[in-house]
């Protein structure tokens, strides 16, 4: 398990925690940072670029940034932020986030296809965040994205993995790795997502709202690292059914 | 002999000038029935309790929210809509500014300082002494400006508003617009000029009403005022901000109507940012005869915990009108967005001469560092821009 590496887009990572940065004190996000032990950190790129109390000044070095494209409001936009975030320093590695919708900030999954098809050719290590459907996954792969990146719930709701099957299904049937994003509330509920066998986990408001933002990063941290080496251990089999007693196939032997 | 003597001279407020685009009234419709079958006394406190513990409220249970009988019910209303804020916004609060870069005024609104028979100091800046204004206000730090003028089409015309506008982009990243409302195709220009959203005030949604306070010219037009924010949308603009001045009618019922109104909007057209301001007329202090539709500071935080539970991911701006106390505490429960270094005349940033008289007093004067702290001492953290123009 000493090996076990995340791999996107070429680049490795120990840490299979990535950790948001929008909506807690700037102050607070280096600390945040080292109780997760993040390597990576997501901003919003629209929040990137002020003169006062420029985000980008409070990440410590040595943490990948992945920048996202929130604000976007179809392909076209995804592209232009994207583009801007190359400008601006922020690196190769985007968060594709588009959505079409203010109240629910759901992805829209048709748009999220176009701008990962249109940014890999373009050279960007595209993460898309998408609602978890099968086909979506597919064609994302096919248009080159680095990972999948499906909601476990509404964006800020900290309900959980409400789409645990469909997440299921992505981690069985598609070869990249799938990193629950959203809904997140717990540690345990990171936890249940890498005993899926999710490659990571993304946590921003869980850890925002906290009464003590690094001790919950720490705690997610932990949480996180539980799962995996849970998951790595071959998870033991929970039965759902109790064994019939006498076997059904006996009369096979008689 | 004018409009307000004589009733006669005043025009038909419901029905649109010929240079107003009509997109229909739909909308309007809903808002204004929704409004009028709304009793604000038939809730109890048990309506509150429920209406509490749903996740996602019914048009109902606003209106339970903004009762009477929520008042009593305030702190935990408090609470809930503190949950609801820090979980769509974090501790993130914006900042930015007004900027009045004219106030003449052609309507004739009985309640307001800029009215057109109101004998102030009219001003319009011009574009060299805007770009002052913007360049003295960029350099206290703020990314974030509100373009106002007074509602004369006719001396702050759509291109004069776009040259603003213009000027306001290579200052800023967000531009708002407080201007007389207009037809889609001038929203959609400015939209081009660099503006993004759009607030209009509709005062009050009770149109009786409004017809004795808006006495003339184009504002008076109920109807195309009313239907503004959707005009602003189709033409391309990436969020709206509604509002009625709580007070002038019954303030339940008129905060009920601005609940609706943002609703259906975004029901409509659900890419939009929704936004709400709060502003109130005050009441007089220390009168004997407590009117019970008065909005003192208990009522005027239950409408904004009510708008917040009720649309969570809207964006709420506290206004200068209302002292440092109060603004500092509504930050933490509802608001997420503060104006500082405000000046409601005509120029007067940093070092330049103030040019025309203000709209209103203001009861917060704290410049953008005192602001800043202030947000900074509470745990919150500051945000000049959260947004990019695509």
């Amino acid at each position: 398990m000493e090996n076990d590496k995340l791999i996107i887009g070429g680049h490795e990572f120990n840490s299979r925690f990535i950790l948001g940065s929008g909506k807690y004190s700037l102050d607070l996000i280096k600390a945040a940072v080292e109780n997760a032990g993040a390597e990576i950190i997501t901003l919003a790129l629209r929040r990137a670029n002020s003169d006062v109390d420029n985000i980008l000044n409070y990440i410590p070095e040595g943490v990948t940034l992945l920048p996202n494209t929130s604000g976007a409001r179809n392909a076209d936009e995804a592209v232009r932020i994207a583009r801007l975030s190359r400008e601006l320093g922020c690196g190769d590695f985007v968060k594709i986030e588009i959505m079409r919708d203010s109240k629910y900030l759901l992805p829209d999954n048709y748009e999220t296809i176009r701008a990962t098809e249109i940014l890999a050719k373009e050279g960007f290590i595209v993460m898309p965040y998408m609602y978890p459907d099968l086909n979506v996954a597919r064609d994302l792969k096919n248009a080159g994205a680095a990972t999948i990146m499906p909601l476990g719930a509404p964006i800020g709701t900290n309900k959980g993995i409400v789409t645990k099957e469909f997440i299921k299904i992505l981690i069985e049937e598609i070869d990249l790795p799938i990193i629950v994003d959203a809904g997140i509330g717990k540690p345990s509920q990171a936890c249940e997502a890498m005993e899926m066998g999710a490659a990571a986990v993304m946590a921003n408001t869980a850890i925002a709202t906290a009464g003590n933002i690094p001790a919950m990063a720490e705690a997610f941290r932990k949480a996180i690292e539980a799962g995996r080496t849970a998951y790595l251990s071959g998870m033991g089999r929970v039965r759902d059914r109790a064994a019939a007693s006498s076997p059904l196939t006996g009369f096979l032997h008689d | 002999m004018d409009e307000l003597t004589n009733p006669e001279l005043r025009i038909n407020h419901m029905e649109y000038l010929p240079d107003m685009e009509n997109i229909g009234s739909e909308i309007q419709d809903k808002v204004i029935s929704a409004m009028e079958s709304y009793d604000a006394d038939k809730y109890t406190a048990e309506d509150v309790k429920a209406a509490l513990e749903k996740d996602v409220l019914s048009l109902d249970d606003f209106g339970a929210l903004l009762s009477p009988a929520a008042l009593p019910m305030l702190e935990e209303i408090a609470q809930r809509a503190q949950l609801e804020t820090r979980k769509h916004f974090g501790n993130s609060i914006q900042m930015f500014t007004p900027l009045y870069i004219a106030n003449y005024c052609e309507n004739y609104c009985i309640y307001c300082g800029f009215n057109c028979h109101n004998k102030i100091h009219r001003a319009k800046l011009n574009a060299e002494e805007i770009e002052k204004e913007m360049k003295a206000i960029a350099e206290t730090g703020l990314e974030e400006v509100l373009i106002l003028t007074g509602e004369s089409k006719k001396m702050s015309s759509v291109e004069y508003i776009g040259e603003a506008c213009k000027i306001a982009k290579k200052y800023f990243k967000v531009i708002g617009l407080e201007v007389y409302p207009m037809n889609t195709d001038e929203y959609h220009y400015l939209h081009e000029c660099g503006a993004d959203y759009v607030t209009v005030f509709q005062e009050t949604y009770d149109s009786d009403k409004y017809e004795t306070l808006h006495l003339a010219g184009h504002k008076r037009i109920f109807p195309y005022r009313l239907n503004a924010q959707e005009r602003a949308i189709r033409g391309g603009m990436r969020g709206v901000g509604f509002a009625a001045l709580l007070g002038l009618s019954d303030f339940r019922k008129d905060a009920f109507a601005v609940g609706t109104h943002a609703y259906l909007i975004q029901q409509k057209y659900p890419h939009a940012d929704i936004a709400f301001s709060c502003p109130r007329l005050r009441p007089i202090i220390n009168n004997d005869k407590i009117n019970p539709k008065d909005v003192h500071e208990p009522q005027l935080l239950q409408v904004m915990c009510a708008y917040r539970i009720f649309l969570p991911f809207a964006s709420m701006t506290i206004s200068t009108r209302e002292c440092a106390r109060f603004r500092d505490n509504s930050i933490k429960i509802a608001a997420t967005k503060i104006s500082a270094g405000v000046d409601v005349g005509i120029g007067g940033h940093g070092d330049n001469e103030k040019k025309g008289d203000e709209q209103f007093e203001i009861s917060d004067g704290r410049n953008v560092k005192e602001v800043y702290e202030a947000i900074k001492a509470q745990g919150l953290q500051p945000v000049m821009s959260e947004y990019i123009y695509v």
